[in-house]
């Protein structure tokens, strides 16, 4: 069952078509319709040659501009690429991690890590540079000079092992999710379990965000040993079930099944997972 | 002894912080009496997850005595609360809660909730139930649990397995339904596109088979 791919069954986002959505984010009077185009045809995973086309196009959009001289409908626009799985579309999305708007950059290094093509590696590293001395606040807003925590979250989902040097200051920088990032990608490109332990501690955390971030982390790199902790740690059951789903999923895979059958590791992941239900 | 329950149930009332909070409700959850449940129902509304977890694992101790305060609240306006408050009438199991249940699992646009009320049917205390009136109501869940294998949403479609494979082991007359929820579990273990669920389906043909052959 590919419940992700019924674009015209769920109505709750409108009346939208394939053919509409597309119409919608080709034209350009209306600005409120493209946006919402590009995020409806990333939601259905609309995957179609014209649907990437129009979607690359307006990763160089002028018209959308947010009061702060952001891009709106580039934000969307690379999102939506990110769940599309079509690498042809990795170059133009690597010309983002340029862009003016911090929110562009965002959006193009999480779905350049969605894409999983290390051709990215490279230009994700230059948003590194100058290290943690420059990864500073940028006056007045709500975030830092680069999206940090994407860009380290890819570079360990894309296995950039050669960044391993370059991330690891990054475990000592002042906001605690950019640590936990850090941790994560350095587990991901090393397999040394100690980085884990640092996202552990994490759980027991009394700020929640915290909390709930360290349980993604460690949802995102399958971390079997983490199962238990995330079960225990204080946090909505919701979030703790896909943070499990995921552990065991990469397990799962690990183990070969369904041809295989289930493994005890598997067994206890699931038992953890129906007290959460 | 240590603090009355005025002086409990007022130390949740001005707690000036989401920790506090989660510390007076848990200190008011271990006296566990019954004079408790309409404090720990009005604390589900406060959006403050680890208050709810903990208010919750209260009601569930004190059991059937609040589930009329906590089917009252379902009518309330706080989405949130009454969200919390299936959770916990899911997990007491008590009777009373079956046509709630049965119409949250069908319908509710949250999917926390729907998963919720899908994992209680299955746990339901049956020997609270005359068994021509149990035997009739296993049926509806039945049906509802089957339907709930195919919902949208993965966590759902998860937790209606795992409800059905509790269910399976308590039903009156098994052989009515057995056909038919074995179908639904190979159908989820074969044809799911959420690792995790097959998996549960896996574990659910695992436990019965031998149980119910």
């Amino acid at each position: 069952m590919a419940h992700d791919s019924q674009p015209l069954v769920n109505t709750e986002e409108g009346s939208l078509t394939v053919d509409q959505a597309i119409a919608n984010l080709r034209q350009t009077a209306d600005g409120g319709l493209r946006y919402y185009a590009a995020w409806w045809l990333g939601r259905f995973r609309v995957a179609e040659p014209e649907a990437i086309q129009a979607l690359v196009v307006a990763l160089d959009d002028e018209r959308d501009r947010a009061p702060d001289g952001g891009y709106p409908l580039r934000r969307n626009a690379a999102r939506a690429l990110g769940k599309l799985g079509d690498r042809t579309v990795v170059p133009a999305l690597i010309q983002c991690l340029n862009c003016d708007d911090y929110y562009v950059r965002e959006s193009a290094a999480q779905a350049l890590e969605s894409l999983g093509d290390p051709q990215a590696v490279p230009a994700l590293r230059s948003l590194l540079a100058g290290g943690v001395a420059v990864a500073v606040a940028v006056p007045d807003k709500p975030h830092l000079v680069q999206p940090y925590n994407a860009v380290l979250e890819a570079l360990g989902t894309l296995g950039a092992r050669d960044a391993v040097e370059d991330i690891k200051p990054f475990l000592d920088h002042d906001v605690a999710q950019v640590q936990n990032a850090a941790a994560r990608a350095l587990y991901q490109l090393t397999g040394d379990a100690t980085y884990c332990d640092r996202l552990l501690q994490r759980l027991q955390e009394p700020n929640l965000q915290l909390r709930r971030s360290a349980m993604m982390d460690l949802g995102a790199i399958g971390y079997l040993p983490a199962a238990q902790p995330i079960a225990a740690t204080l946090a909505e059951n919701s979030l703790k079930l896909i943070a499990l789903q995921r552990v065991l999923e990469s397990h799962l895979r690990q183990s070969g099944f369904p041809m295989a059958g289930l493994t005890d590791e598997a067994r206890g992941v699931l038992s953890l997972m129906d007290e959460l239900l | 002894m240590g603090a009355t329950l005025t002086e409990l149930i007022h130390a949740i009332e001005t707690a000036d912080s989401k920790t506090a909070m989660v510390v007076a409700v848990t200190n008011l959850v271990a006296v566990q009496d019954v004079a408790t449940i309409p404090t720990l129902i009005t604390v589900l509304g406060y959006n403050n997850p680890g208050a709810a977890v903990a208010a919750v694992d209260g009601l569930v101790a004190l059991g059937s005595a609040a589930v009329p305060d906590l089917l009252h609240e379902i009518d309330g306006y706080n989405y949130g609360a009454r969200a919390w408050a299936i959770r916990a009438l899911a997990l007491i199991g008590d009777p009373r809660a079956l046509p709630i249940l049965l119409e949250t699992a069908k319908g509710d646009f949250a999917l926390s909730v729907r998963r919720a009320a899908a994992r209680g049917l299955g746990t339901i205390d049956w020997s609270l139930l005359p068994p021509d009136q149990a035997a009739i109501a296993q049926g509806s869940v039945v049906t509802v649990l089957t339907e709930a294998t195919t919902d949208p949403e993965w966590v759902v479609r998860y937790a209606a397995v795992a409800g059905l494979q509790t269910l399976m082991t308590t039903l009156i007359e098994p052989q009515s339904y057995k056909t038919l929820i074995f179908a639904s579990f190979n159908q989820v273990f074969q044809q799911d596109d959420t690792p995790a669920v097959q998996a549960r389906a896996r574990l659910a043909l695992d436990t019965l088979h031998g149980h119910i052959e």
